[in-house]
């Protein structure tokens, strides 16, 4: 049990006190590749963040590897939503992935030259070699995406959250990504990666989360990746616990 | 400064009406920079349009108002012209756009300023912070009334800027909310952005030659603020903004001309404390606003852990006379399984026994019959939802009791028939227990 | 003035003879260095205009400490209390912003906005009270808004040089976490660094250089040396250190000339003459700089009539591909809503 790197057990996080995600439990074994899936607004990039302390939970608790994510924190690397920066920002691309050392090389001390050979070997597993001095504005959406993966993997976590590395990027870039993740998990870490494109899930991943508010299913994707569960997922929610929350929520900040 | 006494209708009066159409007009454009993010630009143009003062002023050589304002009114349409230009550069965002343009226009006009200062008697303090208190001082005849000259000036840039918000109401919203959109399907924001920037320049400027800069600069953003905070309405939000603008002008010269006096001085800048006057309104919209405040908020969450409280309780007795318990559960008894402190409890007793819900029986309580028809309606909701959320959602029957603790509350006669149906009419909860039919007066208990 | 006096005049103060005119380079040479290496952050931390609100928000503090100064038996006009006084009410200003960002449902411009007219508008209300005192008029005060550069006392440029020195300390210790923060707010609190710790330490460096320089340069003058230099290095560099390293150069630089030219031309305010400098060099980097400089662009969009001005430039179009971001138009709300991660309802 304890050996689980990620257990989440309950966990609820509510914006204005309405839920965004409700009493979720879910257990990912080692060695996996997890996609995922559900429809916009359903909670996704909100279970990432949550898991790492970026926003506040309501109820319920998260584990990695039985422990706090304070107490872990270095086998857990996330990859932010590649929207989420301006990549007009003065900085090269070798610059960023070392941004995937500095809690390692901790407060107020300079990186060093073995900590940008560290990030060039990364960049050259996604691909990038070439590309570290360049600055991020021009890289192609599906590059700058790149970047971000190695500044994932030069942490060398046991532990991957990934929010969107797929989406819109070109089909050598994908490539270069899922081939990333599949060595990742040879390697016996895991990875959980929200993901958008359903015909694709099968082929790559071995496990699913079906998410929509709350958990339809969880598990491997034989199992859980089935049509009557994605009919759940994206058929709607259910119509009287999203009654009952909403009376609560009205309840709670009107009179 | 003028040390008045009292309040004179002919002196406060006119300061007064002179603060107010100021705030009025300033709030009424105002509403839509704060909807576009632009709240600094009231800022920046009346920081920037020293320099078109000065130039006016040496170009003509006199200090006539016309010549000056157009002046600075160009300048101040520079001003958001530059502050665009520099940010779709592409690498400034626009606050800093702003800073670079308006300081450096300000800078200019400090230089004009005093290389002309043998010429020009323009002191940038009186431009920039004007004298409000002057007001009455300078008067045009209206029919049989001597009105101040600023008063008129600002009761038309008031009137433009109503006349301009109602006509343009629609593609105002339109263009605020969503710019992208408005371009899309054809609408040229652009020209109507450069309308109110130009606005935003006539008032500025008309505002802080008479009543001061800080003035515009506050009324522009703070009841606008203000307003969105109470409202998510478009049209409710900018009136709102004008009677609070209107409100904070009077209540600032109120208090410019008494609050000084009870640390001992006279009086105090009027358009200073109108500005104050704004935040006091802002802070109190933060604070008791009906929807977001903070004091409201506390009221309600304490209500409703009240009424909860309430609910817990009937159900609790209705659980202890379901299991025929032949005791009726003292105080003592119900704390151990309600975890409130003794104060709240003793609330609920009595606000229950006095609703006529529960009555004391020997030193415990027992549900009333109309107490126990609410309370089976609370028990049959927990136990339907409990039934659905293993039935429908999937939860393990471990957890459904927190859940269902939850919901009961929250479950009408509307939402728990549904539930029935949707669960298919069981008769008992996943627990066992049985589901006290809807309404039964009689003995709920008995199922 | 004849001519040869004007030419002697003009030498003494190049050469830094006049011991007054020394005082001054040097002082506002630092409080440009500093200003321009935190403005460089504040800059890439998309809040330029922090500095606009707090040094806004410091009046009220200068006008109460003047007004308190007597009651605890020191001289209304002492710089330390009235240093402090400004201090503190930054302090209480970036407070209120930090509070009114997160707990109210408000945009950034609009705090930045109330804090800055509301707080001023208290300054000048405590003013108000301020003339009426027997210290009368206080002629301390208006310098603290228009500066007063040409008085600048060896004790100011010490503690000018201070300030300078602290900077970059404080830059030269915390570059990369700063560098993250503004970057990744998210990845830098996913590995746990703590944002809201930066950005106090960030703002509180703007203050402490805001304080100082307030005397020196004067209040709008004192945002002008926070933005502009930053706002020009940005079109030469794709590299945070250079930036801050040229910023901090071009407020020297505009800091130097400016102040010789103001000493050396009669009726040139310095602070100002600064500003204008600056500005120039502004200009100069917005029209020639290689990063989107309007001639780069230009010349870029004739050597391969590709992107138009407006859009980004893009040496490597070519390993763009479809599907990439498209490019957001003039729509202000899109942008904005990109600037103010986490302001939106």
């Amino acid at each position: 049990m304890s050996d689980l790197p990620l257990s989440i057990s309950g966990l609820t996080v509510a914006y204005q006190r309405k839920p965004v995600l409700w009493d979720i439990d879910i257990d990912i074994p080692p060695g996996s590749l997890v996609g995922v899936i559900g429809p916009n607004g359903a909670g996704k990039s909100t279970l990432l963040r949550a898991c790492l302390g970026l926003i506040p939970v309501a109820a319920g608790e998260v584990r990695f590897f039985g422990q706090s994510y304070r107490q872990v924190d270095s086998r857990v690397a996330y990859v932010p939503q590649r929207e989420s920066v301006d990549w007009d920002f003065p900085i090269n691309a070798i610059d960023v992935v070392t941004m995937g050392l500095y809690r390692q090389i901790g407060w107020c001390r300079p990186v060093r030259k073995r900590h940008r050979e560290t990030a060039r070997e990364a960049l050259q597993q996604v691909g990038l070699g070439e590309l570290a001095d360049r600055q991020i504005n021009q890289l192609s959406g599906g590059q700058q995406q790149r970047v971000f993966l190695a500044r994932a993997l030069v942490q060398r976590a046991d532990l991957y959250l990934m929010d969107e590395p797929l989406a819109a990027v070109d089909a050598a870039t994908e490539q270069a990504i899922v081939g990333t993740l599949r060595s990742l998990r040879d390697a016996g870490k895991t990875a959980i990666v929200i993901h958008h494109d359903l015909p694709t899930v099968r082929e790559y991943f071995d496990r699913v989360v079906l998410l929509n508010v709350r958990l339809l299913a969880s598990g491997p994707v034989e199992e859980a990746f089935t049509d009557e569960n994605l009919q759940q997922t994206y058929g709607g929610r259910l119509t009287l616990l999203d009654r009952a929350t909403e009376a609560i929520a009205r309840r709670e900040i009107r009179t | 400064m003028i040390a008045t006494s009292d309040w004179l209708w002919e002196l406060d009066g006119w300061i007064v009406a002179a603060g107010v159409l100021c705030a009025v007009a300033s709030s009424l454009v105002g509403n839509f920079l704060v909807l576009r993010r632009s709240s600094l630009l009231g800022d920046a143009i009346s920081h920037a349009v020293l320099p078109g003062l000065a130039v006016a002023f040496l170009i003509t050589g006199s200090r006539q108002s016309l010549p000056m304002f157009i002046g600075a009114v160009i300048v101040g349409i520079l001003t958001a012209a530059l502050t665009q230009g520099i940010r779709d550069s592409g690498k400034i965002d626009e606050g800093a756009s702003m800073g670079v343009v308006f300081t450096t226009l300000f800078a200019l006009g400090l230089v004009l300023i005093v290389r002309a200062a043998d010429r020009v008697d323009l002191d940038p303090g009186c431009v920039l912070y004007g004298a409000i208190e002057l007001t009455p001082l300078d008067t045009v005849p209206v029919g049989s009334l001597e009105v101040p000259r600023v008063v008129i000036t600002l009761g038309v840039v008031s009137i433009i800027n109503l006349a301009f918000v109602v006509v343009f109401f629609k593609e105002l919203r339109l263009t605020s909310f969503d710019p992208a959109l408005a371009d899309a399907i054809g609408f040229r924001s652009q020209r109507l952005h450069y309308l109110l920037m130009t606005l935003v320049a006539v008032t500025a400027v008309a505002s802080f030659e008479s009543v001061g800069n800080i003035l515009v600069v506050a009324m522009f953003v703070v009841p606008a603020a203000t307003a969105r905070l109470l409202t998510d309405r478009l049209g409710v939000m900018v009136g709102l903004s004008a009677v609070l603008a209107a409100a904070a002008a009077v209540i600032g010269h109120w208090s410019a001309i008494t609050v000084p006096r009870w640390f001992g001085y006279t009086s105090t800048t009027t358009a200073g404390m109108m500005a104050v006057a704004s935040g006091g309104l802002l802070v109190l919209a933060i604070v008791i606003g009906p929807r977001q405040g903070v004091l409201p908020r506390l009221y309600r969450r304490w209500r409703l852990a009240g009424m909860i409280l309430r609910d817990d309780l009937l159900a609790l007795l209705f659980r202890s006379q379901e299991r025929r318990s032949e005791s009726a559960p003292t105080a003592g008894l119900i704390r151990q399984a309600l975890p409130v402190n003794r104060w709240r409890l003793r609330l609920a007793l009595w606000n229950e026994s006095r609703a006529g819900r529960i009555e004391s029986v020997d030193g415990g309580y027992r549900l009333t019959p109309v107490g126990r028809l609410r309370a089976s309606s609370l028990v049959r909701a927990h136990r339907l939802w409990e039934q659905y959320l293993v039935d429908r959602a999937g939860v393990t029957v471990d957890r459904i009791h927190q859940h269902a603790e939850r919901f009961e509350h929250f479950a009408d006669r509307d939402l728990r028939d549904q539930l029935e149906r949707e669960t298919e009419f069981p008769s008992s909860d996943p627990h066992g227990s049985p589901i006290p039919s809807e309404e039964n007066r009689d003995n709920p208990s008995s199922g | 003035m004849n001519r040869y006096l004007l030419a002697e005049a003009w030498t003494r103060t190049l050469l830094l003879q006049d011991h007054n005119t020394r005082v001054v380079v040097i002082a506002t040479t630092a409080l440009g260095i500093a200003a321009g290496v935190i403005g460089s952050f504040t800059l890439l931390r998309r809040r330029a205009l922090m500095g606009d609100a707090l040094s806004h928000a410091m009046l009220p503090g200068i006008g109460l400490a003047f007004l308190a100064a007597p009651l605890i038996g020191w001289s209304e006009k002492s710089l330390p209390v009235l240093l402090a006084g400004a201090c503190a009410s930054g302090i209480v200003g970036t407070g209120t912003i930090l509070f009114l960002r997160r707990y109210v449902r408000l945009n950034e411009d609009a705090v930045l906005g109330i804090v800055l007219s509301v707080f001023f508008g208290a300054g000048l209300a405590i003013l108000g009270l301020v003339q009426q005192t027997s210290g009368g008029h206080a002629a301390g005060l208006e310098s603290f808004i228009y500066g007063k550069t040409a008085s600048i006392t060896t004790t100011d440029a010490i503690g000018i040089g201070v300030t300078a020195v602290l900077t970059i300390t404080f830059v030269g210790c915390l570059f990369k976490e700063l560098t993250l923060l503004c970057f990744d707010e998210g990845f830098a609190a996913a590995k746990r660094f703590s944002t809201l710790g930066l950005d106090i330490g960030l703002m509180g460096m703007v203050i402490v250089i805001t304080v100082v320089g307030l005397q020196a340069v004067g209040l709008i003058l004192m945002i002008a040396l926070l933005v502009i230099p930053a706002s020009a290095a940005r079109f030469w560099t794709t590299h945070v250190a250079t930036m801050a390293w040229l910023s901090a150069a071009i407020a020297a630089v505009s800091c130097l000339v400016g102040a010789l030219i103001s000493a050396s031309v009669p009726d040139l305010p310095s602070g100002a003459m600064i500003v204008l400098v600056a500005a120039a060099m502004f200009v100069v980097s917005i029209s020639l700089g290689p990063q989107s400089g309007i001639f780069t662009r230009l010349a870029d969009r004739r050597a391969r009539l590709l992107p138009p001005p407006g859009v980004r430039r893009n040496p490597s179009a070519e390993d763009r591909v479809a599907g990439d971001r498209p490019e957001v138009g003039v729509g202000q709300t899109k942008d904005a809503d990109r600037r103010y991660p986490g302001t939106a309802p």
